[in-house]
């Protein structure tokens, strides 16, 4: 087969590709190595707030290191704290949506051709709008005189209301609620691959609806699945909207930590130490989705 | 069909649970009250509120501007680069371009934002540009995260684009370029604006790294709204934001069934091309 020749024209190739290339080196990958070398300087108050590496003192240059960041961050176990809430709310959040993202995106590929689009549309729609206003929607159902607590109290279920807004049940509301789309559409997109033909082989061989679900959608889906679990998972560990909005003053979550000691503190190196160490601790689960999500982007050929 | 029920019913859950918040908070931006959860008649008076807001007015045409530029870079970078990954098959750091543009999908935003506000003070610091921080830094900013999003877009679609068609064309003399805007552009186009229209949602959205990049006199919509709703629920932001929800969907809903419909009508002419040539 002949491939698309570019090189006929000179530079053609290299454009187009350096082009993309250029841009996420300077904007995307080189600034965690700068973020990394900020991170070993001592926060300082000048502008920039931090030392510089290199130092010209008496003819010689100097390099200089500092751990003191680090050192914070081992330190204060606010820090370790707020990782492990993040990761922990992260997780169930990922749990509750995979609970009701499945068996929407199973409904959707089950549904005939023609009306798959337009239940796609409505799942996604509201995705579109504004992320803040989502989030924002919630402030005003879940405070106490809320309509949620209204309802409570009107039907004499409660007699008081009961404080949801500031919890870390808020946050759960909120992130499921924000990121459920991201569950839907690469599950609905696996979901819709699959042969249907299996589970009627399965059925006539007289096995029950659950027990091919279990045994043949299931691990279908796998890929889909991840795909999914990664786009809640890892966005969420650094979450700052939702449980600064929705949060109380025991939601500890790193990215709010992180906002804190960067405007309100103004510890470049400390923030600059914290984000490292969620991007280590995110490495993995990154790694995992750029492998799927890398498979669907060239192809299987 | 006993275990359809179930999932029928989550669906139906799950759209409740989707709609249901959105759909309060527009009925309530039509309360005259003060008071948010009180309702006290039906008025279009906090819609006149918004409208007169100097700050917030000044703030949209802001982002609106950002958002257009943003989009429009993102999906020319977007296009190179689902060209280099889909239709390059062989050349050196492939795998860390493709890993370039996926890894921001999934990236927290407090991590862009910051790690880009170092570099922007590091690079003055080093070379004296970027000259401060302000419209110019957020969009860098959102056009590097976009341009992952719009490569998604546009690759998925390139990816489907029978390459014979453009070996067709090559073979009946066309140069690469010619090709390209002869063929390939006709098809690809409604990926094209998809990824237009995407990018410039996300950037019109974005509140967490604008405001890392930003500087002073350069506020954004989202940043306002975000200082204003930290203060607690308002009738006031309850109609800015049905005003952006309306407006947003009927742009998303407008360039989904476009596109619908021309992705239809252009896998029948490619379905009745293929099979021309069997």
């Amino acid at each position: 087969m002949r491939r698309i020749d570019l090189s006929r024209i000179p530079g053609a190739r290299w454009g187009v590709i350096s082009s993309p290339y250029l841009w996420m080196l300077l904007f995307f990958l080189l600034p965690f190595i700068i973020v990394a070398r900020i991170s070993v300087a001592e926060a300082q108050l000048s502008i920039p707030p931090f030392s510089a590496l290199f130092q010209w003192a008496a003819d010689r240059l100097t390099i200089e290191i500092s751990f003191a960041s680090y050192q914070w961050l081992v330190a204060d176990d606010t820090y370790f704290r707020a990782y492990w809430q993040s990761i922990q709310i992260a997780f169930f959040s990922t749990l509750l949506c995979i609970l009701i993202g499945y068996p929407v995106a199973y409904t959707i590929a089950r549904a005939p051709a023609h009306t798959q689009p337009t239940l796609l549309l409505l799942i996604l729609l509201p995705s579109w709008t504004s992320f803040l206003i989502r989030v924002y929607a919630w402030m005003g159902l879940l405070s106490n005189r809320g309509l949620i607590n209204q309802a409570l109290v009107g039907m004499g279920i409660t007699d008081g209301p009961i404080q949801m807004l500031n919890t870390n049940f808020a946050v759960y509301v909120g992130v499921v609620y924000a990121y459920l789309p991201f569950m839907i559409l690469p599950l609905y997109a696996n979901l819709v691959k699959h042969d249907n033909t299996l589970l009627e082989a399965a059925s006539d061989l007289g096995a029950r609806k659950i027990i091919s679900f279990f045994r043949i959608t299931l691990p279908l889906s796998k890929n889909g699945l991840i795909a999914g679990s990664m786009l809640v998972f890892i966005p969420v560990v650094g979450e700052y909207v939702i449980p600064e909005l929705l949060g109380g003053r025991r939601t500890l979550m790193i990215g709010k930590v992180l906002w804190q000691e960067f405007f309100n503190n103004r510890d470049w190196p400390l923030a600059a130490a914290l984000a490292l160490v969620m991007i280590l601790i995110l490495l993995i689960p990154i790694m995992i989705f750029m492998r799927v999500q890398q498979k669907e982007l060239e192809g299987r050929r | 069909m006993k275990s359809l029920t179930f999932t029928r019913c989550m669906f139906w859950f799950g759209i409740l649970f989707l709609y249901l918040p959105m759909v309060i908070l527009i009925i309530y931006s039509f309360n005259a009250g003060r008071n948010v959860q009180v309702w006290a008649g039906f008025s279009t008076h906090w819609y006149g509120e918004v409208l007169r807001d100097r700050q917030l007015m000044a703030a949209l045409g802001r982002s609106l501007r950002v958002a257009f530029f943003s989009a429009t870079a993102a999906m020319l970078l977007g296009l190179l680069a689902s060209i280099a990954i889909i239709r390059m098959k062989r050349f050196r750091g492939r795998g860390l371009l493709s890993g370039m543009v996926t890894a921001p999908l999934v990236m927290p935003d407090v991590i862009i934002g910051v790690s880009l506000l170092m570099l922007f003070v590091s690079l003055q610091q080093a070379i004296g540009w970027p000259q401060g921080r302000g419209l110019n830094t957020v969009f860098i900013a959102h056009t590097t995260f976009c341009v992952a999003y719009s490569t998604v877009v546009i690759s998925s679609r390139l990816r489907e684009l029978d390459e014979s068609l453009e070996e067709a064309a090559q073979d009946l003399g066309a140069t690469p370029v010619s090709t390209f805007f002869q063929v390939t552009l006709p098809i690809i186009w409604p990926a094209l604006l998809s990824a237009w229209l995407l990018s410039f949602t996300l950037s019109l959205d974005d509140v967490v790294i604008a405001s890392f990049v930003t500087g002073p006199g350069a506020t954004t919509l989202p940043i306002e709204v975000f200082s204003s709703v930290r203060l607690g629920v308002s009738p006031k932001i309850n109609a800015l934001a049905t005003m952006i929800i309306l407006v947003i969907s009927l742009i998303a809903f407008t360039s989904w069934y476009v596109t619908r419909r021309i992705d239809i009508r252009n896998r029948r002419q490619q379905l009745a091309y293929q099979r021309e040539m069997e």
